[in-house]
C-alpha cells in the first residue's frame, strides 16, 4: 500500500506493566521485529501480545474498541504525549509509519489521581461518568418533546455546539495536564448545552454541579497551559473553559 | 416427512390486525398498564448500553422501574453505536419532497427484500418522528439550515431527503444523548450502572428470564444479578468474520448464550456487507474501517478493463476503465443499494480485475467530481473522510483514486422476538441490532440508529408494562439453585479454557473462522461451499477446545480469556449461520445464493417456499438445531422483484 511496506521495522518498547490497582508496577523492556509501517499503533501492540502469549507470557492490557477514533476507549501516553506524536489523532488511528526503524518507544497509561490504573495501560475513567451524572444533561423525559423544528437554532450556534460535542471523553486532556485537570472535558459538555436553547434553563446550575463534582473527585485546577487543547485528538477548544467559567460565575452571583 | 417435523413450530409474532396505520395505537391501548405507584416494585436488567439499551434504560427509569445496566466498555458512552457516521431516518417531510410515514414503511419493507414484518416496520416508521423530537429536546446538535431549522439529506439511494445528521458523527451524538439521559437517571437513583462487565449466562427460573451471571472484567469475579425482566441490547454478531467494521469488543456471547438457554435465533444468515470500506493492508489487520456511503454520491467506482493491469490508476486511460456499476445499472449507477454494490465489487475482483497489491479492491475515483466542482467543494463535503483515508493508507485521495472493498458491517439476523420485542422465553426482551425484527434481509442506510432508538425510547416502555401486569413474580434469592448452577457452569467454562494450554492463540482461531465465513458465508453463497464451511468449522471448533492457548489467570484483567470465551461462541454461531444459509435456498437482500439468481445475476427470491422467518432452536452441543418458522404476510406492500436497473 504505502510503498514502503516491505521495509519492516524493529522497535524497542518500554511499557508500563502493573498487575492490578494494588500492584506497584514498573517499566518493562521489549523488542519487536517485523513491524510493518502500515500497521496501526494498536496492531503493533496486538503483534507484541501474540508474541508474548506464544512465549507463555501475560498479554499487555490496553483499552481499545472501535479503532476508528470515535469511541474514546484508547488511551496511551506514547513518548510522553497523549495518543502519540500525530496531531488530532487517537492512538488507534496512529500508524507505525510515523516511527523509524530502531526507535525506542515509551508507552505508559494515563497518569491522574482520578484515573487509577486497572491493569498495565488500562485506567478507570469512571470519574467522567460521575461528573456527567452530576448534571451533564437536559432534564427532559422521553415523550416530552415538542416538534423538532419548533426549536430554531442558528447555524452558527449549532456548529459551535457540535464542535464542543465532538469530545470523545478519552481523558487525554487530563493526562496531558500537569495538574490533571478535567476542565476541557467538563467545559465541552457545559458549552454544548449552554449554546443551545434546550440547555439554557439549567445552564448555570448544571455548570456549578459538574464543576463541584469534578473538584470533589480529585481533578486539579486549570492554570492556562493549554496542553489539553494541544493534545486533544478532537480539537476541543480552550474557549469552552471560558464559557464554563462564565456560566459558573453567573450562577454563583445569581445564587443558583 | 421426517419424524422430527412434528416438533417444528409455526411461531406467532403476536402481530395486531387491522389497518396498518392503526395497529400500533390499537395495540398500545390494549396493552395492560402497571399503575404509576407500582412501577417501583419491578426491576429490569439491561445488558448493553448502546442506542437501544441506553434509551431503554433512561425511559424505563423515568417511568419508575428499577433499572440495572451493564456494559462491556469502561463507560456506557462508548458502545459501538457511537461509530455510526451517516445519519438517522425519519419521515418528517420537512423538505416537502413527498415523504410520509407510509413511504418510509414502504421503502424499508422493499429494501429489506420482503423478509421483515410489515407491522413492525410500520411502527418503526411511525415512531421515527418522535425520535428526532426527543433527540433535539436532549440537545443533540443536528445539522441546521441558516434559518435555524433542521437539515436533511438524501442517503443510501433513498429518493427523498429524510436523513437527519450531525456531521459525520450522528451515531456518536445520538448515543451521547441517550447516555446523558441515562446519567440523569443514575443521578436520580433509578439506574445502577455497571461497567466492564460481560454477560456469561442467562438465568431462567420457572420458565421466566429472571437474571444474569456477569463477569467483572476488571477483577475476573463472577456476579449474580436478579430482576423481573432481562433486556438484551448487545448489538450484532459481525465479528464472527473476525474482520468487520464492528468494534473489537462487539460480540455475540450474550445473545448466543441466551440461544443456548432456549431463545430462538432468527435468520442468522442475514448479514450486511458494506461496499465502501478501506481494504485489508496485510496479515496484521485487526479490523476494517468504513468510509461513509455518502462518498458514492460523487465518487465513481471502476476497475481496469483487462485483468492484471498493474499500471498506476492515473496512467490508465478512460477507454481502458470499466465503470461497472454505471455500465450495469444505468439508472442507479454508483448509488445502487449496498448488497448490489458489494456483490459487483466481488465479481470484478474474482475475475482478476481487482486493484491494490492484494487484488481485493476497486477504485472510488473523485477526479471527475473535483474537475466539475473544484477541490474546495469536495473538501468541504468529505474533508474529514479524505483525511481519515490518508491517515490509514498514506495516500492522498485528492490526487489518486481511493481504493475500497466491501466488509461485514451489520447483522439483520438476531434473537427472535414477537411484536412486543419479547423472545420466546417470557421476560427476555431483545432490542436493537441484537434482535432480528425490522430490517428483513437487508438494512437501508440510516435505519440502524432509528431502530435502536425506536425500540428503547418508544416500544419497550409500553410492552414491558404489559408483561409485568399480566405475570406474577416470586421473590428470588440469589442463592436459588438456578443461579448457583449457572454460576458453576460459567466458572467451569473459563477454567477449561485456561487449562487447555495448546499451541494456537485465540486470534489465530478467530482469523481462521473469519476466513471460512468470508469465503463461504459471505457475499455469495452456494450449497457446496456452505456444506464444506460447516464441516471445516466443526473441525476448527474441535481443535479450538484442544489446542487453544490462553495465558494468564482468571483473576484481574485477562483480555486473552475474554476473547477466548467470545470466540468459543463465534465458532458455534458461525456454524449456525452457515446452516441457516444452506437451508434458505433462495436469494434475498444480503443473502445471495448463487443457485437462485435472475438471468441478470440479481438476487432471486423464492416466495413460495421462503416467505418466512427461520427461528432456530438449540438442541444441545453438536446436535442439529430445529428450524421453526414464522410466516410473513404482505398485506400492504406487494411482493415484487427488486430492480435497480
Amino acid at each position: 500500500m504505502s510503498g514502503n511496506s516491505a521495509h519492516n521495522m524493529s522497535l524497542k518498547l518500554k511499557i508500563w506493566r502493573q498487575k492490578n490497582s494494588k500492584d506497584e508496577g514498573k517499566m518493562v523492556d521489549y523488542t519487536l521485529d517485523g513491524v510493518s509501517p502500515d500497521m496501526s499503533f494498536l496492531e503493533m501492540m496486538d503483534t507484541l501480545n501474540t508474541k508474548l502469549v506464544k512465549e507463555q507470557g501475560d498479554s499487555i492490557a490496553f483499552d481499545h474498541d472501535c479503532r476508528e477514533g470515535i469511541c474514546g476507549m484508547c488511551s496511551m501516553m506514547i513518548n510522553g504525549q497523549a495518543h502519540g506524536p500525530e496531531a488530532l489523532t487517537t492512538t488507534c488511528q496512529l500508524h507505525m509509519r510515523k516511527f523509524k526503524n530502531g526507535d525506542t518507544i515509551v508507552i505508559e497509561p494515563w497518569r491522574a489521581k482520578a484515573f487509577p490504573v486497572v491493569k498495565d495501560l488500562m485506567v478507570n475513567r469512571g470519574a467522567f461518568d460521575e461528573i456527567m451524572a452530576a448534571g451533564g444533561y437536559v432534564n427532559v423525559n422521553t415523550g416530552n418533546a415538542v416538534d423538532a423544528n419548533a426549536i430554531l437554532i442558528g447555524q452558527e450556534n449549532a456548529e459551535l455546539a457540535m464542535d464542543a460535542a465532538a469530545c470523545i471523553g478519552c481523558g487525554a486532556c487530563v493526562a496531558s495536564c500537569k495538574n490533571a485537570s478535567a476542565m476541557l472535558f467538563v467545559s465541552a459538555k457545559i458549552s454544548q448545552l449552554a449554546l443551545l436553547p434546550q440547555g439554557q434553563v439549567e445552564a448555570e446550575s448544571r455548570a456549578i454541579a459538574m464543576v463541584e463534582k469534578m473538584d470533589e473527585l480529585g481533578f486539579g485546577n486549570c492554570t492556562n497551559e493549554a496542553e489539553c487543547e494541544a493534545q486533544c485528538p478532537k480539537g476541543i477548544k480552550l474557549e469552552n473553559i471560558a464559557r464554563m467559567n462564565r456560566a459558573v460565575t453567573k450562577g454563583l452571583f445569581s445564587g443558583r | 416427512m421426517s419424524p422430527l417435523n412434528d416438533k417444528i413450530k409455526k411461531l406467532d409474532g403476536k402481530v395486531p390486525a387491522g389497518p396498518i396505520g392503526e395497529r400500533w395505537s390499537t395495540h398500545k391501548f390494549n396493552l395492560k398498564i402497571v399503575n404509576a405507584a407500582n412501577k417501583r416494585k419491578y426491576s429490569v436488567i439491561i445488558v448493553g448500553t448502546g442506542l437501544a439499551g441506553g434509551s431503554a434504560a433512561a425511559s424505563l427509569a423515568e417511568l419508575g422501574y428499577n433499572v440495572t445496566t451493564f456494559c462491556i466498555q469502561d463507560s456506557p458512552r462508548r458502545a459501538h453505536s457511537i461509530a455510526a457516521q451517516g445519519g438517522i431516518n425519519a419521515a418528517k417531510n420537512y423538505t416537502n419532497d413527498g415523504d410520509s410515514v407510509y413511504r418510509l414503511f414502504y421503502d424499508t419493507v422493499k429494501g429489506g427484500d420482503y423478509r421483515a414484518r410489515e407491522s413492525n416496520v410500520h411502527r418503526l416508521a411511525e415512531v421515527a418522528n418522535n425520535i428526532i423530537d426527543q433527540c433535539v429536546a436532549q440537545g443533540v446538535p443536528f445539522a441546521r439550515e441558516y434559518g435555524g431549522t433542521l437539515s436533511n439529506r438524501s442517503f443510501g439511494g433513498a429518493q427523498v431527503s429524510r436523513t437527519f445528521y450531525a456531521r459525520g458523527q450522528t451515531g456518536q451524538q445520538l448515543l451521547l444523548g441517550a447516555y446523558s439521559a441515562m446519567m440523569k437517571e443514575v443521578h436520580n437513583g433509578k439506574i445502577k450502572s455497571y461497567t466492564r462487565r460481560e454477560m456469561v449466562e442467562l438465568v431462567i427460573v420457572d420458565g421466566k428470564a429472571r437474571g444474569v451471571i456477569m463477569r467483572n472484567l476488571s477483577t475476573g469475579a463472577f456476579e449474580k444479578h436478579t430482576a423481573d425482566a432481562v433486556l438484551l441490547a448487545t448489538g450484532g454478531y459481525g465479528n464472527v468474520y473476525f474482520l468487520s467494521t464492528n468494534a473489537k469488543a462487539s460480540n455475540a456471547s450474550a445473545a448466543f448464550r441466551a440461544y443456548k438457554k432456549g431463545a430462538y435465533f432468527g435468520n442468522p444468515c442475514f448479514t450486511q456487507i458494506h461496499p465502501t470500506c478501506i481494504p485489508v493492508s496485510g496479515d496484521h489487520q485487526s479490523k476494517l474501517t468504513l468510509m461513509s456511503e455518502s462518498l458514492r454520491n460523487d465518487g465513481r467506482v471502476w476497475v481496469p478493463k483487462v485483468k492484471g493491469d498493474k499500471r498506476n490508476p492515473t496512467e490508465i486511460p478512460e477507454a481502458e476503465r470499466d465503470y461497472y456499476l454505471e455500465r450495469i445499472y444505468p439508472s442507479f449507477g454508483n448509488l445502487v443499494p449496498r448488497d448490489v454494490a458489494s456483490r459487483n465489487a466481488k465479481l470484478v475482483c474474482d475475475e482478476g480485475r481487482g486493484v491494490s497489491q492484494t487484488g481485493m479492491a476497486v477504485y472510488l475515483d473523485f477526479a471527475d467530481a473535483i474537475k466539475r466542482d473544484g477541490e474546495d467543494k469536495i473538501r468541504a463535503k468529505y474533508g474529514n473522510l479524505f483525511d481519515m483515508y490518508e491517515r490509514i493508507t498514506d495516500q492522498n485521495p485528492y490526487k489518486t483514486p481511493m481504493m475500497i472493498y466491501p466488509a461485514i458491517h451489520y447483522t439483520m439476523g438476531g434473537l427472535w422476538v414477537d411484536y412486543n420485542l419479547m423472545s420466546n422465553i417470557p421476560g427476555l426482551f431483545v432490542l436493537g441490532e441484537a434482535n432480528f425484527s425490522d430490517h428483513g434481509a437487508n438494512r437501508l442506510g440510516a435505519s440502524a440508529l432509528m431502530q435502536g432508538l425506536a425500540d428503547g425510547y418508544f416500544v419497550i416502555p409500553y410492552t414491558i408494562g404489559d408483561y409485568f401486569a399480566t405475570n406474577k413474580f416470586d421473590k428470588i434469592d440469589l442463592a436459588h439453585p438456578e443461579f448457583e448452577k449457572s454460576l458453576t457452569d460459567s466458572k467451569e467454562k473459563y477454567q477449561k479454557l485456561l487449562a487447555i494450554n495448546g499451541k494456537k492463540t485465540v486470534d489465530e482461531f478467530h482469523r481462521a473462522l473469519g476466513k471460512i465465513m468470508w469465503d463461504h458465508v459471505g457475499m455469495a453463497r452456494n450449497e457446496k461451499g456452505l456444506i464444506s464451511a460447516i464441516s471445516t468449522i466443526q473441525e476448527l471448533k474441535k481443535e479450538f477446545w484442544s489446542n487453544v492457548k490462553v495465558t494468564g489467570t482468571d483473576v484481574d484483567v485477562n483480555t486473552e480469556l475474554e476473547k477466548a470465551g467470545r470466540v468459543a461462541d463465534f465458532l458455534e454461531l458461525g456454524e449456525l449461520m452457515a446452516l441457516d444459509a444452506l437451508e434458505r435456498k433462495e436469494s434475498c437482500g444480503g443473502h445471495f445464493r448463487e443457485e437462485s439468481q435472475t438471468p441478470e445475476n440479481e438476487a432471486m427470491r423464492n416466495d413460495e417456499e421462503f416467505c418466512h422467518v427461520a427461528a432456530w432452536e438449540y438442541q444441545g452441543l453438536d446436535q442439529k438445531p430445529l428450524r421453526h418458522i414464522e410466516e410473513l404476510k404482505f398485506e400492504f406492500v406487494k411482493l415484487t422483484q427488486r430492480s435497480y436497473k
